[in-house]
This record gives C-alpha cells, structure tokens and sequence, in this order.
C-alpha cells in the first residue's frame, strides 16, 4: 500500500503543467485533490513516472461568472464549490449533487475538475455537469479546446481528454431563475458512491407547457446518460404527474446497466426509473414560469 | 531519487525536513516527525483513522503527499492537548463518556469533532453525524462516541458563557 517511486513536479502555471505534460510522453499524471488519485498510487493500479502537482496553480482554482456562464477552475476544491453562494444560485442541482460527495474530508481535499476527470460511471458531479449541459475546456501545449460533456465521457473512467491535455476549467449554463431541479441517489451508506442516481431539471411556461427538460442517469450504464428520448416527450407537453410516469419507460430503452458486486442489472433499472421518477417530480414542483 | 526540502507547522512547531516525493503525509507525520497518534487505517481514504486539521480543515492524511504540506499547518490529535500535555476538553470528555473501546479510529473521531466544535459548540445530533461520517468504528456503534462530544459540547459551551 505504498506508491511506487514518480519523479515530482510542483507546478506552478497551467503552461508549466502541459510543458510538463508534453514531456512525460503519456507517462506523467496530473495530481489535483489526490481523493482518487492517492488510492490508486497506493494500491499501484497507477504507475507514473511523473506525478504533476497542480494544487499550486493559483489560476486553476475559483468560481466566477463569464458572460452566461458559470465557470468553476478545475482544481477549486468541493468544499468550496459547495459553500459558494454563485453555485446556488446559477446551478443549485450542482450544490445538491456536491452535498452527497464523500465526507467533509474528502470535499476538502478534493476537485470539481478532478472528479470529472476520473469519470467514476456513478459519480455525483459528473452526472449533475451532464445534466447541466456543461462543458470543459482541455489545455495542451497545441492551444485550448471546449468539449461538451455529452461528447466527453467515453466509458467507465475513459474520457475524451488526451494524455497531452490538463482540465483548465468547467462551464455551466446560468439556470434559469424558474427552473426547478432536483437530485436523488441510493448508495449504501452516505459519502459512497451512488449505486445510481437521477438528476433532473424542468422549465415551464405560464400554461404549466414544459419548455426544457433534462434527465441524466448514472450508474446504469459505462458513461452517466442523458435520456433524450425521455426529454423530447416532456418539452411541449403540459406537464402533471401522470404524464411525466408515462414517459419513464424511455429509461429502459435508453440505458444498459450492468452486474456487479454492488447490484444486478435489474435492481439498478429499477432503481433508476424510480429515482427519475422522483427526480422529476420534484423539479416539476420547483419549476415555476 | 531527490528529496525535496519542506517547511511546515506541525502543532504549532515550525519543522523541516528532506523527503522522497512518493510518502503520504501520514507516513511522514508517523515515521520522520514521530507523531504515531494519528493512526494508519485502511491508506486508500475509507476509514478516517488518519483524518488531520490542514490550515484549520479535517482531510485524510494518506491522501496527500508529504511534499504538498509545504507551508502547510498541520493538526493532529497530540496538538489538541492542553498547553500542560494533559488531556484537551475533547479527549477528556472521550475518556469521561467512554467514546472508545479498542481506541483504533479515536484520533480520527477526535479531530472530526475538533472541525466540528471549532466552527459549532452547540450541534444538533445530525450535525454531528455528519462531521463523524466520514470516520469508521466498528467497536461502539457510535452511540458513546456522539455522547462524548455532546459533553464536549456543554463543557466548552458552559466555559464560554
């Protein structure tokens, strides 16, 4: 349970980490809150030569608002992100999300961006960032490129950043101020990860018409999923409750849960329906036009 | 292999050191600084025997390289002595409601209820839940350990007013 020998880089720019990036040739890895790198090195699931510290990047870490958009820096711890009132404000479904991450220990240690970076399939944050319709901005020495998350996650812990890139930062669309959310997960004690979770969001106009739905399922699949199907039957219909369980089926048809130690397949379909369901329902009754 | 120089408060001593990159900052604080109180536990971030106050906050220390504590204040359970070296108001009132028996996740216990009542003398029962959640024991079943900072609690309550 010791890691195994890595040279160590303190970084201290971003331009200091894709150099060093650059150099490490897909050997070197970037260490931010450390709250699943540090297991991995110690168990030696990782071995990199090169370990890049990043936690003194000043630039990396922060919440403010640009433009339409809120951006959290990659390395702003959890805490942060949790405490911070431009958070609840312009994207309370991130907020609810956090409060289920880890324990007070972990969130003080660990990133926003860091947990996107992992891209654990039943990870809290990722699945409230895909439901958000964020984005991430991806720093290599080539320049800077945005990828949208629903272009981003590519399997269990595989994602479209490259071994070159470093995640500089994370954009969310500013809520609407009438938009209900709501997040809901079953795990088997609180501060582990979800076994599943559900994230919602519902705008409605002043006819109870539904103008933007998002459901976004994790645990249930390789990646954290967007039901879209589900989502175009809700956007232009008049909204109650019957008519958001009729639309849940669509949940079945989109996802392909698997096995494993922690659930079979059908509890978490079952499972997953249930908590959009309720997720739903909620983020209807916050919604108001 | 190099071993970088750190400068780092620990307990309110100012310490330096030379140390390979790859040691955890509980491994530092047990073998190099001889702090054996916070305990080594599970080393992956589960069980929160190690848990220490870094610039006031509680975090794993099997977590966080020993390199990344430069400049850093550390905390850990033998700086919540008295100035004398006696027992603090906390391990006091462990010891008192007997918020332990094999005393394996104590230091842990100890510095999440630290984080807790330095923010908080007066608690609601979830609250201190909450702040324990993240430390495991599997003697006491948590009952004595929630009654051990709930006297905490009164006692430092009691000497404030």
């Amino acid at each position: 349970m010791k890691p195994a020998k890595f040279d160590y880089v303190r970084a201290e720019s971003i331009d200091q980490i894709v150099d060093a990036l650059d150099k490490g040739d897909g050997e070197a890895i970037v260490l931010a809150g450390g709250q699943t790198l540090m297991p991995m090195l110690a168990m030696r699931l990782a071995r990199p030569a090169t370990v890049i510290d990043i936690n003194n990047v000043t630039d990396l870490s922060g919440i403010g608002i640009v433009g339409d958009e809120l951006v959290i820096m990659a390395c702003t711890r959890q805490a942060e992100a949790l405490a911070s009132p431009l958070v609840r404000e312009h994207a309370p479904l991130l907020a609810e999300a956090i409060a289920l991450v880890g324990h007070q220990q972990t969130r003080n240690r660990g990133t926003v961006g860091g947990s996107l970076s992992h891209a654990d399939p039943a990870s809290e944050i990722p699945l409230a960032a895909l439901a958000l319709d964020a984005s991430v901005s991806l720093r290599s020495v080539a320049g800077t490129r945005r990828v949208q998350l629903a272009d981003y996650f590519l399997g269990p812990m595989m994602t479209a950043r490259a071994d070159n890139e470093v995640l500089v930062s994370v954009h969310f669309p500013i809520m609407s101020g009438g938009a209900g959310s709501a997040f809901h997960e079953v795990s088997e004690r609180r501060g582990d990860f979800a076994v599943v979770a559900a994230a919602a969001i519902i705008e409605v106009d002043g006819a109870g018409i539904c103008t933007a739905a998002a459901l976004a399922i994790g645990g249930a699949d390789a990646t954290p999923r967007r039901i879209a199907a589900l989502e175009d039957k809700l956007q232009g219909a008049k909204l109650d409750g019957a008519l958001i369980r009729s639309v849940l089926p669509e949940i079945a048809l989109a996802v392909a849960p698997g096995d494993d130690q922690h659930a079979g397949a059908a509890y978490r379909l079952r499972v997953a329906t249930n908590l959009a369901e309720r997720a739903l329902l909620e983020a209807f009754d916050g919604a108001r036009a | 292999m190099s071993k970088p120089e750190i400068n780092l408060t620990i307990n309110g001593h100012e310490r330096s050191a030379a140390v390979e990159p790859r040691v955890s900052l509980l491994d530092f604080l047990r073998e190099d600084m001889a702090l054996s109180g916070t305990h080594t536990g599970c080393e992956h971030g589960v069980c929160g025997a190690c848990s220490i106050l870094l610039d006031g906050v509680p975090i794993r220390a099997c977590l966080m390289l020993a390199v990344q504590a430069d400049g850093c204040h550390v905390t850990t359970v033998e700086g919540l002595c008295n100035d004398d070296g006696g027992p603090g108001v906390l391990q006091d009132a462990f010891v008192e409601a007997h918020g332990m028996q094999c005393g394996y996740c104590t230091p842990g216990m100890l510095i999440s209820a630290q984080a807790l009542l330095a923010e908080n003398d007066d608690p609601t029962l979830e609250q201190i839940k909450d702040a324990i959640g993240g430390n495991l024991c599997r003697c006491t079943g948590y009952v004595q350990i929630i009654e051990s900072i709930q006297l905490a609690a009164a006692r430092l309550r009691e000497a404030r007013s």
